[in-house]
């Protein structure tokens, strides 16, 4: 049993650890797909930085968007690739320092932290989309009636000819492992006690 | 009753025997091949929309004076690379930084006469990093990389006249070779054309290739007054020689034709140049006169320049025994081969109707037991007897190249007799007979003339084409052959034209080139003295009569795209930095009235225009290369003002009267 009780803890350190990831992996990929683009062009978003598989896709995804006079995407003029690292690190001190208190509403308050601030993330992500999508240049170079450039949340959706994906790439999924390690920490960490308690 | 029917069935079938006969005698016939073009063939040579050929092959443009690359097996033109010949729509020769590529001692030389492309090799293997070619008027070598397709370096060779026998390396590409086949005089001077025999020689040159493929006159050796012909090197156990043949040991300099075809044996010269190195590191090499240009382009300036050399190490046969043997061989041979064993070397007299194989074993042992039937100017004349290994006997007429497949089999080229036999090394017994159409000359099989060979296909290169496609006039583009080579008889497969003469090819497997092509140039390993690495960088530079523009482009414009203050007799320099990066984005650059050529800049490449205003007035330019959706926008003015106006110098995009 004495293996099981620091289980919760080791699980907390853990989901803490992947996150550190999020510093060398992209979170993000958004890919158009065309059939002159036979490779695709994919952009990544890091938690501090805006990539590309190819050194020059920012640039290429730029020219591609100034024929709809879609704002050009600059990563300096995107305050969250400044403060988000901090958060990314807030959340990995605070894990240790959780496993290190061992206290059940620590756990508890950190998965919760972090839970609603990935349901913040994503709806930033959305405003930001959202705004590439409508706020476009009136002198555009091509207009299009009722069309929407806004690039997809979650999922794939047809923008004029190309095909836009828009799904979590490694660092998100390891965001999710986190997710799901501090739950199972957490949800550990309750259980225990109360068995504990009984016994 | 049966009989009868039989009979009767029988009838039938003579009668539709012969009005098959007759049908056939009616349609006009295209040379016997009909039979061979079945769907099979159609099938083996169909490369599907959107997949890859197997082999590169790269098609040397002969009197075009470029490179043509094809994929094999089907036939489809990839691209011409310019070499030798300016190239208007790529600009080579015409822009600033590729001018200096065809810079020689005589001047500027915008053309050459294109000849045997050969891949660099590594162990006796193609290795995919570069290509070789020699330009045979004015003698030059050019090495073509891989990764980008493009010539990189041209070097001229001092003290020849006709570089044929080149380039032909080494196995691990130590050297390339660049033998005369015109013997000139040496040192060159103005002496009488009939004092052949005393003041012409016969220069053999040896180019040191290094690590990044930059090429240097390692030494050249003075040979009698003979025209060096063809040459190979020797591979495995004959790695450390290169062999040329040899015709006019007549030495004749007039009605060659018939005064160069007397003897019945001319000579294959055998040059050891391990020991050639031994000479050389022992002091007996002189410096003689040999002035000549390497010309390198350099990836990160996208600049070529032009480096005069004025002397150049020679070994004379009398200082160094053991530099040269000559193997007597019938007669006026053209090609000579060595098989992928290094064992025999195939010299092919093309006026004999026999192959002779040369033994290399035979060759050492007849040099350590000195069987010299003569010396000619200290070079011992080996006894032919005692070198020989076998000849294959009356395969055809008029004998020219020999290559090899990976199963021990030859293929020899006859141009007399338009064919190519299928020979055995060895047992010299012929094994199978095809035409070609028409007087073939070089073959290509990919690997064929290197250690190891990839026998599936093979190229015969033809010299006539006639009647073999559409007529376009009096001239017709040079044809070749693709015939299937992996069973026991040879089988043509496909029938294509060729840019220029396809004077000799090389094949080598896509794999090995493929994955190492480049897509575009980084922008920010960009060093040209001239660039502009983004908008913020553009600008207009006066300097008395010189003007500097500092231009970009991306999709779809020009930065600056308005320009004034330009006046006639100036020169403008557009410095043209294609900003774009990615694969497959070229931008041009078009100026009305610009008396050269058209700029068509890679993406992360800058280049350089020269224009020379003669007019006033306000005179378009525009981007020449489809880029995008914007493309007829990507325009833009220059204005022109008299010479000595007050104009000011501006340049703008976008916003009116604003400097970028």
């Amino acid at each position: 049993m004495l293996k099981n009780r620091r289980l919760p803890q080791i699980l907390m350190i853990v989901a803490g650890l992947l996150l550190i990831l999020l510093f060398t992996k992209p979170i993000w990929r958004i890919s158009l797909i065309a059939p002159q683009y036979p490779d695709g062009v994919h952009m990544y978003i890091y938690v501090n930085k805006l990539g590309g598989k190819e050194p020059g896709t920012l640039q290429n995804i730029n020219i591609l968007n100034h024929y709809i006079g879609m704002k050009y995407i600059v990563p300096d003029d995107i305050p969250e690739l400044k403060y988000f690292p901090y958060v990314v690190g807030f959340f990995i001190i605070l894990a240790l320092l959780v496993s290190f208190t061992n206290n059940k509403y620590a756990f508890l308050i950190w998965i919760s932290l972090l839970l609603i601030s990935l349901i913040l993330a994503m709806y930033d992500f959305y405003l930001w989309e959202y705004d590439y999508g409508h706020s476009l240049d009136p002198n555009a170079i091509m207009k299009f009636e009722g069309e929407s450039f806004q690039p997809p949340l979650f999922g794939t959706k047809q923008v004029i000819t190309f095909t836009a994906k828009s799904y979590p790439h490694f660092g998100g999924y390891m965001i999710m492992l986190s997710a799901f390690f501090g739950t199972i920490a957490t949800y550990l960490k309750f259980k225990i006690k109360h068995e504990q308690v009984i016994s | 009753m049966k009989a009868q029917k039989k009979l009767f069935g029988n009838g039938i079938a003579i009668a539709a025997l012969s009005l098959l006969f007759l049908i056939s005698a009616c349609t006009p016939t295209n040379n016997g091949n009909s039979g061979m073009l079945n769907n099979d063939a159609a099938s083996a040579v169909y490369v599907a929309p959107g997949e890859y050929d197997e082999f590169y092959g790269f098609f040397s443009g002969g009197f075009s004076g470029q490179v043509s690359v094809y994929g094999l097996p089907s036939g489809r033109l990839l691209k011409v690379i310019p070499v030798f010949s300016q190239d208007a729509e790529k600009s080579w020769g015409y822009n600033e930084e590729t001018k200096p590529m065809l810079n020689t001692s005589f001047g500027f030389i915008p053309w050459d006469d294109a000849h045997h492309p050969e891949l660099s090799q590594t162990d006796g293997e193609t290795d995919g990093r570069w290509l070789f070619i020699n330009g045979n008027n004015t003698p030059r070598v050019a090495r073509i990389g891989l990764s980008t397709f493009e010539t990189e370096e041209i070097i001229e060779i001092p003290n020849s006249g006709g570089n044929h026998s080149s380039p032909f390396t080494t196995e691990n590409t130590e050297y390339v070779v660049a033998g005369t086949r015109f013997s000139v005089p040496y040192p060159q001077k103005d002496v009488a054309i009939s004092s052949y025999e005393e003041n012409f020689k016969g220069m053999l040159t040896f180019i040191k290739v290094d690590d990044e493929g930059h090429m240097n006159i390692a030494f050249q050796v003075l040979l009698p007054a003979f025209d060096y012909d063809l040459a190979h090197s020797g591979k495995g156990k004959s790695h450390g020689w290169t062999f040329f043949t040899t015709y006019n040991t007549e030495q004749s300099h007039t009605l060659m034709e018939v005064n160069a075809s007397q003897n019945d044996k001319d000579f294959i010269a055998a040059i050891n140049w391990k020991k050639a190195e031994e000479y050389i590191a022992a002091g007996k090499a002189k410096n003689i006169p040999g002035k000549h240009y390497v010309n390198r382009y350099d990836e990160a300036t996208h600049t070529a320049t032009s480096t005069l050399v004025n002397t150049v190490p020679v070994l004379t046969p009398e200082d160094c025994p053991g530099l040269v043997y000559f193997l007597p061989t019938p007669k006026s041979p053209h090609g000579v081969d060595v098989d992928p064993t290094g064992e025999y070397i195939i010299g092919s007299g093309k006026l004999s109707a026999d192959l002779t194989a040369h033994s290399f074993t035979n060759m050492l042992s007849a040099i350590e037991n000195k069987e010299f039937e003569t010396t000619i100017q200290g070079v011992p004349v080996l006894k032919y007897d005692k070198v020989i290994g076998g000849v294959v006997k009356k395969p055809g007429l008029g004998p020219l190249h020999t290559e090899f497949d990976d199963k021990g089999n030859a293929y020899t080229t006859f141009f007399i007799s338009s064919n190519v036999v299928k020979w055995k090394v060895g047992t010299w017994e012929v094994l199978d007979i095809v035409p070609t159409y028409y007087s073939v000359g070089h073959l290509m099989i990919p690997g064929g003339d290197s250690k190891k060979p990839q026998g599936k296909y093979m190229v015969a290169l033809n010299k006539i084409t006639k009647d073999r496609y559409l007529p376009t006039g009096p001239e017709m583009n040079h044809s070749a052959q693709l015939y299937d080579i992996s069973g026991d008889k040879m089988k043509l497969l496909l029938d294509f034209p060729t840019v220029g003469e396809p004077h000799y090819a090389q094949g080598i497997s896509a794999d090995r080139i493929v994955s190492k092509s480049k897509k575009f140039y980084p922008i920010e390993e960009n060093q040209h003295p001239f660039k502009a690495l983004g908008e913020g960088q553009t600008k207009v530079e006066r300097s008395g009569k010189t003007v500097h523009v500092y231009m970009t482009s991306i999709r779809s414009h020009f930065a600056p795209d308005n320009i004034e203050g330009i006046q006639v007799g100036d020169d403008v320099y557009i410095h043209l930095t294609n900003l774009e990066q990615d694969f497959d984005v070229p931008h041009g650059l078009a100026v009305q009235g610009a008396r050269n050529a058209e700029l068509l800049v890679m993406p992360g490449q800058t280049e350089t225009m020269l224009w020379q205003p003669q007019r006033e007035g306000v005179f378009p330019f525009y981007c020449t290369d489809f880029c995008s959706a914007l493309h007829q926008e990507m325009q833009g003015y220059l204005r022109v003002s008299p010479s000595g106006s007050n104009t000011p110098l501006k340049w703008s995009l976008g916003e009116e009267e604003e400097e970028l």
